[in-house]
């Protein structure tokens, strides 16, 4: 049975840890300075002109959540569990009167906090930007990609801590999370592309492979709260809006959650006692 | 109190511990002594349920496996070492009070016991190896438990420190405590324990009280002694001609000495006046513990 006060005792002090540390307070300073400096290269003009402009803004902080986030959330869930146990500090903390569950989803959620706070903070600060220029005319789609944001950042957390638990050693942590970030960033488009060519996939096969990449189902779901069609995509793209039409978001976040979900079972697995 | 039966720990093909069963009582203070490696600090830590385990292990009569957090609420461990986080004595305090459910009124109180008030403010990184032992004995407690479970709680301490850190404890001891602790140190064992569980090789080899230890384990008690450059040929002659086994060291001399003649060597030195700088008492199994000691 979880404790909660337990919990937020150990959210509380992984929350100090996390906006103690100067790598993280760095991550925070930039990812907020580059979406304020995007948000503030809308060019002036007509409506017209500030919608196009509006779309290429919110495609370039998707892309910067693309490259940014998954960095930090897999760094920073990796290094934690790993850090502790190497330390010492693991085996100290589970000798008191806690369970393992109540340490790892506390742990979980003070990192989460930390982490939730930047994104808030860069995207707070560049809505705030767009908003004073009059650029924003749906901000529905705008928190809406911030809600995707936040779960992208939430899965990469929990793909952190998943490699943390695995892990021995905090270096081989690290050094597995940031191939992980590697391998999600950039070998798994330029894999499935040239699987793609090489072997014929279907089209439809070669959609479901990229959305099993919490990136690419970031990137798809935040298209679609930009523009009403993927054929920026190229076929795949072409493929997903005539097949699921209008259900596609959804579903996307409905799989977003659900991956989600498996990571937190999988690291909990045989944990509670 | 705390019930082990059938206790094995197994890490892949290597058997950290084989078949250990004891049972320790209310207000005990039970040594487990035993080499690097003999399992001492697995079962510490099966005791306190942070590892799996096959057999039984009970305290105050939950099943640690079943129930560990329980069984822990129960329990005040004190490491060999604690790793804390990067906080102030008094961030350390309350945080660890907040998992042990304890008043803060109490983080006064046991600052107060360990002597540690007057470094509340400071981070723990900057307190000696000795504080360090004290703000775990205070995070041990907090909750005012009934068992404090102590691994090696003196291995990097200073010979003051390491006495200041058993006196403590043995109060602890007195005041109705229960103890389990494991060393390597006789002198400790004596002056802690009222029982020794010796662990060999993963196996309960021996179980007895600390002053038959040192004879039924082989073991050798060494008395150290300083004497001036200008003392040593003089000295050597006195031990050779009262029969002691000794060794030069340096500026020192082990004598072997056994538990109820540990003054004979410095008394011998004073009847043939030659004046002893200094002295200490070294425990070895075969051998005094040489250069390292230094």
């Amino acid at each position: 049975m979880i404790d909660l006060s337990n919990l937020r005792a150990i959210a509380g002090k992984e929350l100090r840890d996390a906006l103690r540390n100067r790598w993280f307070v760095v991550f925070t300073l930039a990812f907020a300075g580059l979406a304020l400096a995007l948000s503030a290269l809308i060019q002036p003009g007509g409506t017209q002109m500030r919608m196009m402009s509006y779309s290429r803004t919110a495609a370039s902080l998707v892309n910067l959540v693309l490259l940014f986030v998954p960095l930090i959330g897999l760094t920073l869930g990796a290094a934690n569990l790993a850090g502790d146990r190497e330390t010492g500090a693991l085996v100290y903390l589970l000798s008191q009167p806690v369970n393992r569950m109540e340490v790892l989803i506390g742990k979980y959620l003070g990192v989460a906090g930390a982490l939730l706070a930047t994104l808030s903070l860069g995207f707070g600060g560049a809505g705030v930007v767009l908003a004073l220029q009059g650029s924003i005319q749906d901000a529905g789609g705008y928190l809406l990609t911030v809600l995707l944001a936040y779960l992208l950042a939430l899965a990469m957390l929990s793909l952190g801590f998943w490699v943390s638990a695995a892990a021995h050693k905090t270096a081989a942590a690290l050094g597995g999370a940031l191939f992980l970030w590697l391998f999600l960033v950039f070998i798994g488009d330029l894999g499935i592309m040239g699987t793609t060519a090489a072997m014929q996939i279907p089209i439809g096969t070669v959609f479901l492979i990229a959305v099993l990449n919490p990136l690419q189902m970031f990137k798809i779901a935040a298209i679609l709260t930009i523009q009403a069609s993927l054929e920026v995509l190229g076929p795949a793209g072409l493929y997903a809006t005539d097949r699921f039409g209008g259900l596609l978001l959804p579903l996307l976040l409905a799989g977003a959650v659900i991956l989600f979900a498996r990571q937190e079972k999988f690291i909990l697995k045989g944990n509670a006692r | 109190m705390i019930v082990a039966k059938n206790l094995t720990k197994r890490y892949g093909k290597i058997t950290a511990l084989n078949d250990v069963s004891f049972a320790i009582a209310a207000g005990e203070s039970v040594a487990l002594w035993g080499a690097n490696g003999a399992g001492k600090t697995t079962t510490l830590r099966c005791l306190l349920g942070i590892q799996g385990f096959e057999g039984e292990m009970t305290v105050n009569g939950i099943d640690v496996r079943r129930n560990g957090k329980a069984a822990r609420a129960a329990v005040g461990y004190v490491p060999q070492e604690a790793a804390f986080y990067d906080m102030t004595v008094m961030e350390t305090l309350y945080f660890y009070a907040a998992l042990k459910k304890t008043a803060r009124q109490r983080i006064h109180d046991v600052l107060e016991q360990v002597q540690l008030t007057a470094h509340s403010g400071k981070r723990v990184n900057m307190l000696s190896g000795g504080m360090k032992q004290r703000l775990a004995l205070a995070v041990a407690l907090l909750a005012d438990p009934p068992i404090l479970v102590l691994d090696e709680p003196t291995a990097n301490l200073d010979v003051q420190a390491q006495r200041d850190f058993i006196q403590t404890v043995r109060v602890f001891n007195e005041a109705g405590k229960t103890i389990v602790f494991s060393s390597h140190r006789l002198d400790e064992v004596i002056a802690l324990g009222s029982r020794v569980l010796v662990l060999e090789d993963g196996r309960l080899a021996l179980e007895c009280h600390p002053f038959e230890l040192a004879e039924r384990r082989g073991l050798r008690r060494w008395l150290r002694i300083w004497v001036s450059p200008q003392q040593r040929e003089i000295t050597l002659k006195v031990l050779d001609e009262q029969g002691f086994t000794y060794l030069p060291n340096g500026r020192s001399f082990y004598v072997q000495v056994n538990s109820g003649g540990k003054i004979a060597p410095l008394r011998s030195l004073e009847m043939a006046n030659i004046p002893v700088e200094d002295f200490d008492l070294v425990d070895g199994e075969l051998a005094p513990p040489g250069e390292s000691h230094d």
